[in-house]
């Protein structure tokens, strides 16, 4: 059984095509990076694994996602409990404007964790698989957005983990963080992998190989090839794959 | 853990305030426009009469329609003969409370006045030329009243006089009012479009920055101030010095509400100028550059066009700000319900500036205090108001529009 | 040629240098004069007082409660429902002919003379729910006049917010309303309150809206309660500066009147502005 199942997925904004027949399996303690031309559909295919696409006015989705083998489009599927369970990270740090501790705290707060005891503990338990429980153990009172840009990228990997999802999706979390950040970031991920099945888009081919397990081309709405990563980039089966990584375009 | 049934709740009944107050604006749209038409279309079923009067005539006079001026006149004692009027040639008997006296003894009236009524009756009757003008209770009890036309809209926004509380017929014409406003208007923009333009040109294409950072506050500053503090102002400083500049008998003119309301809308005139000519595309200005033109040139040629609807949308606005302001009219205007002609009795112009006019707003905030409730002047109050918001309503749609269609 | 280019150019900006130094200086002439003629009536009497004589002596101390009085009613007929409001625009609906069509509804609210205002709080409040003259009737009257204010502000100041803070929530499991009150609000906030402090100095310089729905000619005693009538400053300053008893006396007051009303209102109007500045660095 795979983690992750989409079968088929087509998706519209409005009249634009978005995602053409997109089918794609991925298995637990995986990471699977995501790689194309900007605007063909990465962060969309994305969001459609935790439903964000809900939340467009306009869009239409048809095929199938599932999760533990759940379709997450049943009518059945509470969604805010689907998307505590697929958590996710934006491209730019996204703190709220609050404590450390209280942005962290907030996801299990508004799932009904109220309990500081297990708050606590719970967040302690965050900071510290996300590596910045030393940089911040001091002044978790402090704002979050008083942190450095790494520092806020790991914190919001910190508050999705608090939650304890199963999958976490992440939408270029690296490409506004300078180098130091990034790789420190990147051990976090090869950490987080023991736990979690991640999907990860990226523009930059070097983080995918270095990473991921198994890469994802997309182009222009279509998946074009979808294999183990070192095969990927060292001989695609397709041609325009092989263009893309080895930067003919892009 | 899925989220329990009461906070399900709790949220629904959030939600559905949020939705609520979402939705309340077009209800208090809808019910200020109910509500204005509900208090001022009465004034339509209306007989143009003081409250609770009654006019009669002899039954043998032909005379079918009276109007509220023919009224007064006949009160005036302008017109003295039912033929002036298209009547038989016979000269009118004015008959009213105050003749009571006169004519009947207290041993006619009774003690308390029981036998009045059959003694009015009798006195129409004797005379064919009379117009008798009784409160309703004593009317006599054979005796019709006379049944004037009710009031038309045509009398209303047609009429030139404005007498609300004149005995016993009312006349309601509120041409001069509305003249009145447009009048003040019309002059408060003609005084505050160039000068505002130009702040806003200044503004948005000239001024350095720190210029920019202590203009615009000071724009902004001069949008605060309470009307009514202009309106003291304009009566303490403004009104003396158009007196004297312009050598008026008085200053409390058009021309001085005019310049208050000029200054008033100035805030309104730059801010949205100066947006709509910021919203001009670099493109066009470089194009304009390029070609060889200066910087005057790229205002007037590329950049004042490309705005002209956001200009245009911003004078509507002054103007409909000006047209509802009421408390700096009222102080400044002199309030003379009177139509701002043009030409004097001998026919030579006249500055229709140097005239006191009374507004639309003038007029209801100083007279809806001593107008009885539901009675036919607080009806043209509101119908007043009715005229008003319809004014502002469209020119308000119309400065949108213009707005809508640039973006 | 090129020097008639020139000549135009200087001769039209010569105007628009003149005519914002006019405006500029305007504004100061009116505030200078406000001060000048003002400050001679400030004393801790005038602030303290009731008026006397007439209105020719004394203070101007139950206007100030008053207009404290109508700015706290008001402010809670307009806030709470302002904000959501603002919130249902930027949250819940999505860009199409609703939002369009409520927007434009809201600018004209906007747009309606204020003494339209002051009818329609006669009309409904005063004599259809029978409320009388009084404050309850004059802040919701006002209440509604600045809601559009509100409404505006809010709306404006949740569309800064972006995207991504929505969507890191919702990705958290929370649902759309705690989003919205846990994430979007407070970082709207700062934004907000410009808003509320903008109609709160509305409130306090309106006159027309209040002539007939609660403003008292002359009310010494102060008795604040919903179905009572205060008094409340431009209203005062209009009946002192029109009623004429004695000019002397009257205009020494009025300006000191007309100084702490503008205050007031300026100093809120600076507050606001301050405070949106601030924020946007
Ligand atoms: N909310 C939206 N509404 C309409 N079109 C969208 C929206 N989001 C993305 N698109 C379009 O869908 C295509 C895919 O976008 P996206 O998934 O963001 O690409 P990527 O992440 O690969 O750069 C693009 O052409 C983009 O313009
Ligand atoms: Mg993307």
């Amino acid at each position: 059984m795979f983690k992750i199942d989409a079968q088929e997925v087509n998706l519209f904004y409005g009249k634009m095509h978005a995602l053409k027949n997109v089918s794609m399996q991925v298995e637990a303690n995986e990471i699977v990076a995501l790689i194309g031309p900007s605007g063909c559909g990465k962060s969309t295919f994305l969001r459609t694994i935790n439903r964000m696409n809900d939340l467009i006015y306009g869009v239409k989705i048809n095929g199938n996602i599932k999760i533990d083998d759940n379709n997450i489009y049943s009518n059945k599927v509470d969604v805010n409990e689907l998307r505590k369970n697929v958590g996710m990270v934006f491209q730019k740090p996204t703190v709220f404007q609050k404590s450390i501790f209280d942005n962290v705290a907030y996801g299990l707060r508004v799932n009904g964790i109220t309990k500081s005891s297990v708050v606590k503990e719970k967040v302690e338990k965050a900071l510290v698989q996300a590596a910045l429980w030393d940089e911040v153990k001091d002044n978790l009172k402090k704002s979050g957005l008083a942190l450095s840009g790494g520092q806020q990228q790991r914190l919001c990997i910190a508050r999705t983990i608090a939650v304890e999802p199963n999958v976490i999706l992440m939408d270029e979390p690296t490409s506004a963080l300078d180098p130091i950040s990034t790789s420190k970031v990147e051990e976090l991920l090869l950490e987080l992998k023991k736990e979690y099945t991640i999907i990860i888009v990226t523009h930059n081919m070097q983080q995918a190989a270095r990473v991921s397990d198994k890469t994802a081309f997309f182009y222009v709405g279509e998946l074009i090839e979808y294999d183990k990563t070192p095969k990927i980039f060292k001989n695609a089966s397709i041609e325009l794959t092989q263009n893309y990584v080895g930067g003919k375009f892009g | 853990m899925k989220k329990s049934f009461l906070f399900k709740l709790k949220e629904g009944f959030i939600e559905s305030l949020v939705f609520i107050s979402g939705n309340l604006a077009i209800l208090i749209v809808f019910l200020i426009v109910f509500f204005l038409f509900k208090e001022g279309i009465g004034l339509f079923n209306q007989q143009p009469l003081e409250e609770g009067t009654a006019i009669m005539l002899n039954p043998t006079n032909p005379i079918k329609e009276l109007k509220p001026e023919e009224i007064k006149q006949i009160f005036e004692k302008e017109i003295r003969n039912w033929k002036d009027l298209g009547g038989k040639d016979e000269p009118i008997v004015l008959f009213t409370l105050s003749d009571v006296d006169r004519l009947f003894t207290l041993e006619e009236l009774g003690s308390s006045f029981e036998y009045l009524p059959s003694k009015i009756g009798e006195y129409i009757m004797n005379n064919p030329g009379v117009i008798a003008v009784f409160p309703e209770k004593y009317l006599p009890p054979k005796i019709k009243k006379f049944h004037m036309k009710n009031i038309s809209l045509k009398d209303f926004v047609g009429g030139k006089e404005w007498h609300p509380t004149a005995t016993p017929a009312v006349q309601l014409g509120v041409l001069p009012i509305i003249l009145g406003s447009l009048l003040v208007s019309l002059g408060a923009i003609l005084f505050s479009l160039p000068i505002g333009l130009a702040v806003a040109v200044y503004l948005s294409e000239l001024a350095p920055k720190n210029v920019h950072q202590v203009l615009k506050p000071t724009i902004e500053l001069l949008a605060g101030i309470p009307s009514v503090v202009f309106g003291y102002l304009g009566l303490a400083l403004l009104v003396p010095f158009v007196a004297d500049f312009f050598d008026l008998p008085v200053g409390e003119t058009a021309l001085s509400g005019s310049i208050l309301l000029g200054i008033i809308s100035l805030p309104t005139i730059i801010t949205l100028s100066e947006d709509a000519m910021k919203s001009t595309p670099s493109e066009l200005k470089e194009a304009s550059y390029a070609l060889g033109a200066n910087k005057w040139q790229t205002i007037s040629r590329v950049i004042i066009p490309y705005a002209k609807s956001g200009i245009i949308s911003a004078s509507l606005l002054g103007i409909g700000r000006a047209i509802g302001e009421t408390m700096a009219v009222i102080m400044v205007t002199g309030n003379a319900a009177v139509i701002p002609y043009l030409l004097d009795y001998e026919g030579h112009f006249k500055n229709p500036f140097y005239a006191s006019v009374r507004t639309i707003t003038a007029t209801i905030a100083s007279e809806l205090g001593e107008a009885p409730q539901g009675g036919i002047h607080y009806q043209a109050l509101f119908m007043l108001g009715c005229i008003l918001f319809i004014i502002t309503f469209i020119m308000n749609l119309i400065a949108e529009g213009l707005n809508l269609k640039k973006r | 040629m090129a020097f008639k280019k020139k000549f135009f150019q200087g001769f039209a900006f010569s105007i628009f240098y003149l005519f914002s130094f006019l405006v500029f200086a305007l504004v100061f002439a009116i505030l200078g004069v406000l001060l000048y003629k003002g400050i001679p009536a400030m004393s801790w009497e005038f602030i303290t007082k009731a008026p006397e004589d007439g209105m020719t002596k004394g203070g101007i101390f139950p206007a100030i409660v008053g207009t404290l009085a109508l700015i706290a009613g008001a402010s809670l007929v307009a806030f709470p429902i302002g904000i959501l409001a603002g919130i249902f625009m930027n949250e819940y609906t999505y860009d199409n002919w609703v939002r369009k069509f409520i927007r434009m509804i809201t600018n004209n609210l906007a747009g309606i003379p204020s003494i339209v205002f002051g009818l329609f709080g006669m009309s409904l409040f005063v004599n259809t729910l029978e409320f009388g003259v009084s404050l309850l009737a004059g802040s919701l009257t006002l209440g509604i006049l600045v809601l559009p204010i509100v409404i505006r502000t809010t709306e404006e100041s949740l569309k800064f917010i972006p995207l991504d803070f929505r969507l890191t929530s919702y990705a958290l499991g929370a649902t759309k309303w705690q989003t919205i009150q846990k994430v979007v609000l407070p970082a709207a906030f700062p934004n907000i309150i410009t808003g509320l402090i903008l109609s709160i100095s509305r409130i306090s310089g309106e006159t027309a809206p209040i002539m007939f729905t609660v403003a008292a000619y002359f009310l010494p005693k102060i008795n604040l309660a919903w179905n009572e009538q205060v008094m409340a400053l431009p209203y005062h300053l209009y009946v002192v500066s029109t009623s004429g008893i004695d000019p002397e006396s009257t205009s020494r007051i009025a300006f000191g009147t007309a100084l702490v009303l503008t205050l007031i209102v300026l100093i809120l109007n600076l507050l606001a502005n301050w405070i949106r500045k601030s924020m946007s660095k």
